[in-house]
């Protein structure tokens, strides 16, 4: 009954929250949503960019991260930091070496072809997504933040974890920064990327180079989990939405980007934070899918990507 | 060659005429009296199925789970006691993905596939409202346990029946009363953005306006959706109590970030169990929910003061004091709704009775046997509550409590009567032809 809902929305209305504290709030909302979208997206990002791989399962790997952090830190006892930090290390590995096992034994066995490996990926999203369903459950399971700091403003309060999922995103991103721009794994990755065939006739083992992409995706999407999943809890389905966004994000920043998907996932989730408060979560969606299609139209290697030779 | 037993080989079957001969006489007195062998197979030891419609997976894979365990756990009592008219009870599950299309379709599987009794079980409303129709279309008698408004609101068909669980509707006027008097008069309403929603968006206003109260603002938040602080500045600053009635996975993350943005300093809650159902209310970041109420539909945690049946059906259904699953207390159930399930399938089981049901063919008589049905009284049978039943709308009613957040446990400090929840029908099903 939609006409109902309208109805019901508008029929009571009241004095609300003050813009600045509110602006602050949907600020601070926003922020903490682009951190965990430009760790996933830029996963998302890396993969295609150097394998053109277009990976549907992404978001999987992300629940995964979840789910794995839920199982390690409830396996260690002690203080809740303990747990959270041996599962911000141990559950991207897993996820990393999973990721590795499917890129052996699918995309590679499909020559990397860029269609099948979409229908590929479609196939492993549900079969990871059931395997959590059969394995996990269907309940949505907590993981304990590593501290609960409760940060008092005088409007309202904020959670203090979430604030240093922000630090920890930033800072995450940094270090990819480094290692793509400054170190010989990095040169590697970017010469693949440039001209794979040029890149195998200088001798780089392009294969390993591919597994090595498609792992470490997959783990930088965990790592965002891990960090989400003491403020939203694991849960078999949780993938749907990051994998919509990081799409959202990469092809608004362009793919393969690093610059572009930070910020595009900045701007992404600002606006949603901005504009899902002031007017509604809906909308939000329904501005950031007009802004791919403007994207798409105009500027169809994205902001900041460049045009694929 | 592949067919070494020769199982494709035609010639290897020697067709003789004696044998074509008894084939043909067998054929025949089959031919003669399918009915009879049928009939009384049928009536003696084959064994009623009931097409449960289960949420295992989507939004409501949690309460899926639950209401599996309970109703399984309420078939066995069935078929320990004899059965249904003598004859075993047989569930049979299909997953309908808490989506309303796949739902319409699981019925209609359920009444041409698996020529299912009945069918039973659905707890979310937007599936029971898309899967009504096809009920309907088939004929087939539709027990849901979904605590909505639309059964009673008369606006699905004929065969669709709620007698196990109370209607959002009569539950918000039972205890209406009691949250103008004890909580606040100005309200701030939170809920999800369907049907379900929407029964606590339109019924608690006139509920609480009778009684003095106001609700100021109402905030809708769509079911899926998995971080809530940016809902919760349009929260008015004078509101007294904070309504909430919250689906789905992340309820948790809901209820603890409403803790973040308030800390102590909140107003009043008043909460429906759906919050937190399937979740610790112990967890990490809940300690402000201290001192707050919910609405159970059945307690979560033992009471003092708990009946010989309420003990007897924690024990079937295998729940602890705390509400959880014995040996696992983490698995929390979802106490306060699945009890509809156990309730639900004695009432199939007194209906069919009273109908001398055979099979699917004595549908209709099914029905008109349950909307005869008047009351059930507490026992066994019925361990959440005694309750009427309005045959014209196909709805029960029963009693809600309302229980405080203390030490860590749910206590009930009220109890509502059924006559704070009945109201004007606002149909007639019986009208409609079966």
């Amino acid at each position: 009954m939609p006409g109902r809902a309208e109805g019901g929305a508008s029929r009571i209305r009241s004095r609300v929250m003050h813009f600045g504290p509110h602006l602050l709030l949907a600020a601070l909302e926003g922020l903490v949503t682009s951190a965990v979208l430009a760790l996933t997206a830029l996963g998302l990002s890396l993969v295609f960019g150097v394998m053109r791989v277009v990976n549907v399962a992404h978001g999987e790997f992300f629940m995964l991260g979840a789910v794995l952090a839920w199982a390690i830190s409830t396996a260690i006892s002690g203080h809740p930091a303990i747990g959270f930090v041996a599962a911000l290390v141990i559950a991207p590995l897993l996820v990393g070496l999973i990721a590795l096992i499917a890129e052996r034994l699918v995309l590679r066995r499909l020559n990397y072809n860029p269609e099948g490996t979409i229908v590929a990926t479609i196939g492993m999203l549900y079969i990871i997504q059931q395997l959590a369903l059969t394995f996990y459950g269907p309940e949505a399971r907590p993981v304990e933040p590593p501290f609960s700091y409760r940060i008092l403003l005088p409007w309202f309060g904020y959670s203090g974890y979430k604030l240093s999922v922000v630090a920890a995103s930033a800072i995450l991103l940094l270090i990819t920064w480094l290692v793509l721009t400054r170190t010989k794994i990095g040169l590697i990755m970017r010469a693949t990327q440039y001209d794979r065939e040029t890149a195998q006739a200088f001798g780089i083992p392009v294969e390993r180079v591919y597994a090595g992409v498609f792992a470490v995706g997959a783990m930088l999407a965990a790592i965002g989990a891990v960090l989400i999943v003491p403020i939203s809890q694991a849960h078999y389905l949780m993938g749907q939405d990051p994998l919509l966004l990081s799409f959202i994000v990469v092809i608004i920043g362009g793919l393969g980007s690093l610059r572009g998907t930070v910020v595009a996932a900045v701007l992404i989730g600002l606006s949603d934070g901005i504009i899902s408060m002031f007017f509604s979560p809906t909308l939000a969606k329904i501005i950031a899918t007009l802004v791919v299609a403007m994207v798409l139209v105009f500027r169809p290697q994205g902001l900041f990507g460049t045009t694929p030779r | 060659m592949a067919d070494k037993n020769g199982f494709f080989d035609l010639s290897k079957t020697t067709l003789t005429r004696r044998t074509a001969l008894k084939g043909i006489a067998a054929g025949a007195g089959l031919a003669l009296a399918p009915g009879f062998v049928r009939y009384s197979q049928a009536q003696s030891s084959a064994p009623i199925k009931i097409g449960f419609q289960s949420h295992r997976t989507g939004i409501g894979a949690a309460y899926g789970r639950w209401y599996e365990k309970t109703s399984a756990a309420a078939v066995k009592a069935i078929n320990d006691a004899g059965g249904i008219g003598g004859r075993p009870v047989e569930l049979v599950i299909e997953d309908d993905g808490t989506d309303p299309a796949r739902g319409a379709e699981v019925v209609a599987k359920f009444a041409k596939q698996h020529k299912t009794d009945i069918v039973f079980g659905t707890l979310f409303s937007h599936v029971v409202i898309g899967s009504a129709p096809a009920a309907g279309e088939n004929k087939i008698p539709y027990f849901v346990v979904s605590e909505g408004h639309h059964v009673a609101s008369t606006k699905l068909n004929r065969y669709v029946f709620q007698p196990g669980i109370t209607d959002v509707k009569s539950q918000i006027q039972s205890m209406a009363p009691w949250i103008a008097a004890n909580a606040g008069k100005k309200v701030t309403q939170i809920f999800p953005d369907f049907a379900f929603g929407y029964d606590h968006r339109d019924y608690l206003p006139p509920a609480l306006k009778a009684h003095g109260a106001d609700v100021i603002a109402q905030i809708a938040i769509p079911p899926t959706e998995s971080s809530f602080t940016k809902y919760f500045p349009q929260i008015p600053a004078e509101t007294e109590v904070i309504y909430h009635v919250m689906v789905g996975p992340a309820v948790l993350t809901f209820v603890k970030e409403l803790g973040e943005f308030y800390g102590s300093q909140r107003p009043q809650l008043f909460g429906f169990m759906d919050s937190l159902e399937a979740t610790d209310i112990n967890s990490p970041g809940l300690e402000f929910l201290d001192g707050s109420h919910f609405w159970e539909g059945s307690p979560r945690y033992a009471q003092a003061n708990d009946s010989a049946a309420q003990k007897a059906y924690r024990a079937a259904v295998g729940i602890d004091d705390n509400g959880a699953a014995v040996g696992d207390p983490k698995d929390v159930s979802t106490a306060s709704h699945m009890f509809g399930c156990w309730e639900t399938l004695y009432v199939v089981k007194k209906a069919m009775e009273d109908a001398g049901y055979k099979g699917p063919e004595d549908r209709a008589k099914l029905v008109e046997a349950t909307e005869a049905l008047k009351e059930f009284a507490e026992g066994p049978e019925h361990p959440q509550g005694a309750k009427t039943f309005n045959g014209k709308i196909h709805q029960c009613f029963g009693i809600q409590n309302i229980s405080k957040v203390e030490g860590g446990k749910l206590k009930v400090v009220h109890k509502t009567k059924i006559e704070d929840g009945l109201y004007e029908a606002e149909g007639d099903y019986t009208t409609q032809a079966l």
